[in-house]
């Protein structure tokens, strides 16, 4: 009672030579289906290699091709010659050239020996699996695919798209449901030799040799006619990536491959000589290996197939560069634009620092450089406070901030006066969270002693930059998380919009706010609004802001701490 | 369709340029007889780099790079003689314009074209040192293998400059010497890129050279976007050193909906001791890119600025630069 393998090989052969020797010194037979595309020579140097051992033997070679026919004719062969030269052999094993066997055969004939009646193969249905790559799906049981999809591309795929214009369905053969898996399975003496002599098995395989990828597909299917007991599961480890391509394993997979609960690997770079030496030169001893964990392995390769099909979000770099739309992530954390805050209260960005888990930068598009948090004239990344620099692309200085300071909130202060290139960017990312006091920007145009010809020049100019900011921001397309007041509407109660901004940002300390910046001094601006008014410039962005009533505020010092409110 | 055919047009100037200009060049040592079918090739141009060259070739050597492609461009330090004596060099030298030559690329495609046709060719400085997902545990052949089974031509490496905490010249750099003992540190996210639709690679600029030497006029800031490894066949060229080729799809070494593709960077061992000296050089023979656009810049600086910075990067290792997002394993794990 053992375990024989069947192994369909190509080039190169020197591994498979190695791993064909290594089971046959373990004693258990392997038939060795050689392709027929390797030169005669050469197989014959491979086969000489093999000499010593009575329980290798060669099956008839044929010439294979991938995703064909030819692959399961190959393997139906060998399993034949395996059955009728070897009657101790009670499970067959299919492999490739590529395998490597992960645990002892002692380890693997014990644990066959306790699932005397159980097939190892994968078998599930198309209508429960997502995992079939190129689009073909049930069409594989619906077409016939005459034409190589490596060699002949152009005519597979205008084949595919005329069967599916006719609306083509093949007819399935009657009392079979077509089912999908790992080509690589290990079946029992009963089941194979049932599978081979099953008086339909003229009917099958005409109707299979005509699917797509019928190495997947033959045994699979039609195991489920015979077996008695299936384990639905392949005891070769085999990942694929986003292609359906296998991904390779190599030499620092070691301590990776040690903890697979596996009995081979498949499939292993030809020139990984540690992993080949480390499984087959000396077998490992049970008490060598750790305790199995395919959760790891698993998640290894999800990884790689994540990273290349979605990529960290916010990140631009040499080889990710998404188009608009397409960046899983226009940035790589939330953020916040503060409009007006820093206008309306003296040493607002010590406060948000000290209460908000955040850094506080200043206006980082301002038009004399970058205002860094503060004051610094570098910050994380190596990025300079050079206005020049930022300019030259607005939208890659912020996504580099944005990605160098991963794990730390930025909020950083943007108005009218500052580069507003990046405002379409900001407007479309649902990072950012925007909060806007409109007409902020005409609390600081008081507060200075220009003479007023400028100061209502300079205020037009602004207010129309701000009204084109904020038409932006209402658009409909906008992502971010965008609040508006207009100054008048917020100097009313200045202190929820605070409590929401901190909510945003995260707390640092307390949840409540006990505390609030000092506003500025406000006497006067009123009269000076209506200046404005008076001089033909309508600050309509501000709202409606009483000349005389505003003169004494806030009529609630705002600077006092309100705990307890 | 008319731009199709313009850059087809450009390909084949540039292929008969690179045909023509192999007349410069003479054999000094010729062993590509011994180029094995599977070999992975290195090119390579230089100018009295004798001091370098020895730490270059043990890299290269470990990362399992089967020949080398040297052309000489008219060094007296004794480089020619050294690399003669190589097993596993082939040589020419050439006392012709490096800038006429198009910096060297003539040359370089040229010899491509003769010796590297169905080879993985790796198309590197001097002082470039490749770095790669895996590349402290897996060869280049590992690399390349993954890339043919992937069906990939070409695979993307962005320049990085490395530079010495404190002056530049502070730390004399001795032959055989790992040049990133001294140059250990690099910018980590200061970088900008942008499409250009004429040959569809990406532009990046930025890093140390940017924000000291070009901070007030950005778009001349040298290039870094680079594609150094690359399954040559006869119809390819390289346009302008390894930052573009034909054709275009070669270019395509980034991924736009979403995903990273798998990518490399190329350590810049540029600013060391030497770099003084060599500018200096440089500048006297006005053999380089845009009238030597970049040395000038160096010079105008007087004594050379210090690029250390404190949110400068210390190099540890290629999982750092994979961690950053630098480089990326992309599919490959």
């Amino acid at each position: 009672m053992t375990v024989g393998f069947v192994m369909l090989v190509h080039e190169p052969l020197d591994r498979a030579a190695q791993v064909a020797r290594h089971w046959a010194r373990s004693g258990c037979p392997v038939v060795i289906h050689v392709d027929k595309a390797v030169p005669k020579p050469v197989f014959r140097q491979f086969a000489t290699r093999l000499s010593d051992f009575d329980n290798v033997v060669f099956a008839d070679r044929r010439k294979c091709d991938w995703g064909t026919w030819s692959l399961v004719d190959a393997s139906k062969q060998a399993s034949q010659l395996m059955l009728d030269r070897f009657p101790e052999v009670n499970h067959v094993f299919l492999a490739s050239g590529a395998c490597l066997p992960l645990r002892p055969v002692s380890e693997l004939r014990a644990y066959l020996l306790e699932n005397l009646n159980t097939d190892f193969i994968e078998s599930v249905t198309t209508r429960d699996v997502p995992w079939t790559t190129g689009g073909l799906d049930h069409e594989r049981f619906w077409y016939s695919f005459p034409f190589s999809w490596k060699r002949q591309r152009f005519l597979f795929d205008r084949y595919v798209s005329l069967q599916k214009a006719m609306g083509r369905r093949r007819r399935i053969p009657k009392g079979i449901v077509p089912h999908l898996g790992s080509q690589w399975w290990c079946l029992t003496r009963r089941t194979l030799t049932k599978i081979l002599t099953d008086p339909r098995r003229p009917e099958f395989e005409r109707y299979f040799s005509r699917v797509w990828i019928p190495d997947e597909s033959y045994y699979q299917t039609v195991v489920r006619l015979h077996s008695r007991r299936i384990e639905s599961r392949s005891l070769t480890l085999s990942k694929f990536d986003f292609q359906g391509k296998p991904h390779i394993f190599y030499d620092d997979h070691l301590q990776l491959l040690r903890r697979s609960d596996c009995f081979v690997a498949r499939k292993v770079w030809p020139k990984a000589d540690r992993l080949y030496s480390s499984f087959l030169d000396h077998d490992l001893h049970l008490s060598d290996r750790a305790a199995p964990n395919s959760a790891q392995i698993d998640r290894v390769f999800a990884q790689a197939v994540d990273r290349r099909t979605r990529g960290r979000p916010g990140l631009y770099m040499h080889s990710r560069f998404p188009q608009w739309d397409w960046e899983n992530g226009k940035t790589a954390a939330p953020y916040s634009v503060l409009s007006g805050f820093g206008d309306l209260f003296d040493g607002f960005d010590d406060w948000l620092t000290h209460n908000g888990d955040c850094r506080a930068h200043g206006h980082l598009y301002a038009p004399d450089r970058a205002h860094f948090a503060d004051g610094a004239n570098m910050f994380a990344g190596s990025l300079s406070d050079s206005a020049v620099l930022r300019d030259y692309n607005p939208k890659a200085f912020l996504t580099n901030l944005l990605w160098n300071t991963r794990g730390e909130r930025q909020c950083f202060r943007f108005g009218p006066g500052d580069n507003q290139k990046i405002a379409k960017f900001i407007a479309a990312d649902p990072n950012a969270q925007i909060s806007v006091i409109s007409g902020a920007w005409a609390v600081p145009l008081f507060q200075s002693s220009r003479d007023f010809a400028a100061t209502r020049e300079r205020a037009a100019q602004l207010q129309k930059v701000e009204t084109a900011y904020l038409q932006i921001l209402r658009e409909p397309q906008v992502r971010a998380r965008v609040r508006i007041w207009s100054l008048s509407e917020f100097l009313e109660s200045p202190v929820e919009p605070l409590q929401i901004l901190l909510d945003e940002i995260g707390h640092r300390g307390e949840r409540r706010l006990t505390e609030v910046p000092r506003l500025v001094r406000l006497r006067g601006f009123g009269a000076f609004l209506q200046n404005l008014k008076n001089e033909g410039m309508h600050p309509h962005l501000i709202g409606e802001f009483p000349i005389t009533e505003y003169d004494d505020i806030p009529k609630r010092p705002p600077h006092r701490a309100i705990a307890g409110e | 369709m008319l731009k199709g055919y313009a850059l087809r047009l450009l390909r084949k100037k540039l292929r008969l340029r690179a045909a023509l200009k192999q007349r410069e060049l003479t054999r000094v040592a010729n062993r590509t007889r011994e180029i094995k079918p599977d070999d992975v090739i290195l090119i390579s141009t230089l100018r009295n780099e004798k001091i370098r060259l020895p730490y270059f070739l043990r890299y290269y050597r470990r990362l399992g790079v089967g020949h080398f492609l040297f052309v000489d461009n008219g060094s007296d330090d004794g480089s020619t003689e050294y690399l003669a004596d190589q097993p596993d060099v082939s040589l020419w030298r050439t006392d012709a314009s490096y800038k006429r030559s198009r910096f060297g690329m003539d040359w370089v495609n040229g010899l491509l074209d003769r010796y590297a046709h169905g080879h993985w060719a790796l198309t590197v400085d001097i002082d470039e040192f490749l770095i790669y997902p895996y590349c402290d545990t897996r060869t280049l052949p590992a690399l390349t293998d993954w890339l043919s089974a992937s069906s990939i031509r070409s695979f993307g490496a962005m320049l990085i400059d490395m530079y010495p905490r404190g002056p530049v010249s502070a730390q004399p750099y001795r032959e055989g010497q790992d040049p990133f003992e001294i140059a250990a540190w690099f910018d980590s996210g200061n970088y900008t890129m942008e499409p250009n639709p004429r040959f569809q690679n990406l532009w990046i600029q930025g890093g140390p050279r940017a924000r000291v030497f070009f901070a007030d006029r950005p778009a001349l800031a040298p290039a870094l976007n680079k594609i150094p490894l690359v399954k040559w066949e006869r119809r390819f060229a390289y346009t302008s050193s390894t930052h573009t080729m034909l054709p275009r799809g070669l270019n395509r070494v980034y991924d736009e909906w979403g995903g990273e593709k798998a990518s490399g960077c190329l350590l810049h061992a540029k600013f060391l001791d030497t770099f003084a000296a060599k500018s200096e050089e440089e500048l006297h023979r006005r053999q380089h890119y845009a009238a030597s656009r970049e040395y000038r810049a160096y010079q105008d600086h007087g004594d050379m600025p210090e690029l250390w910075c404190k949110w400068s990067e210390k190099y540890i290792n290629w999982r750092q630069m994979e961690l950053l997002g630098l480089m990326s394993k992309g599919n490959w794990a």
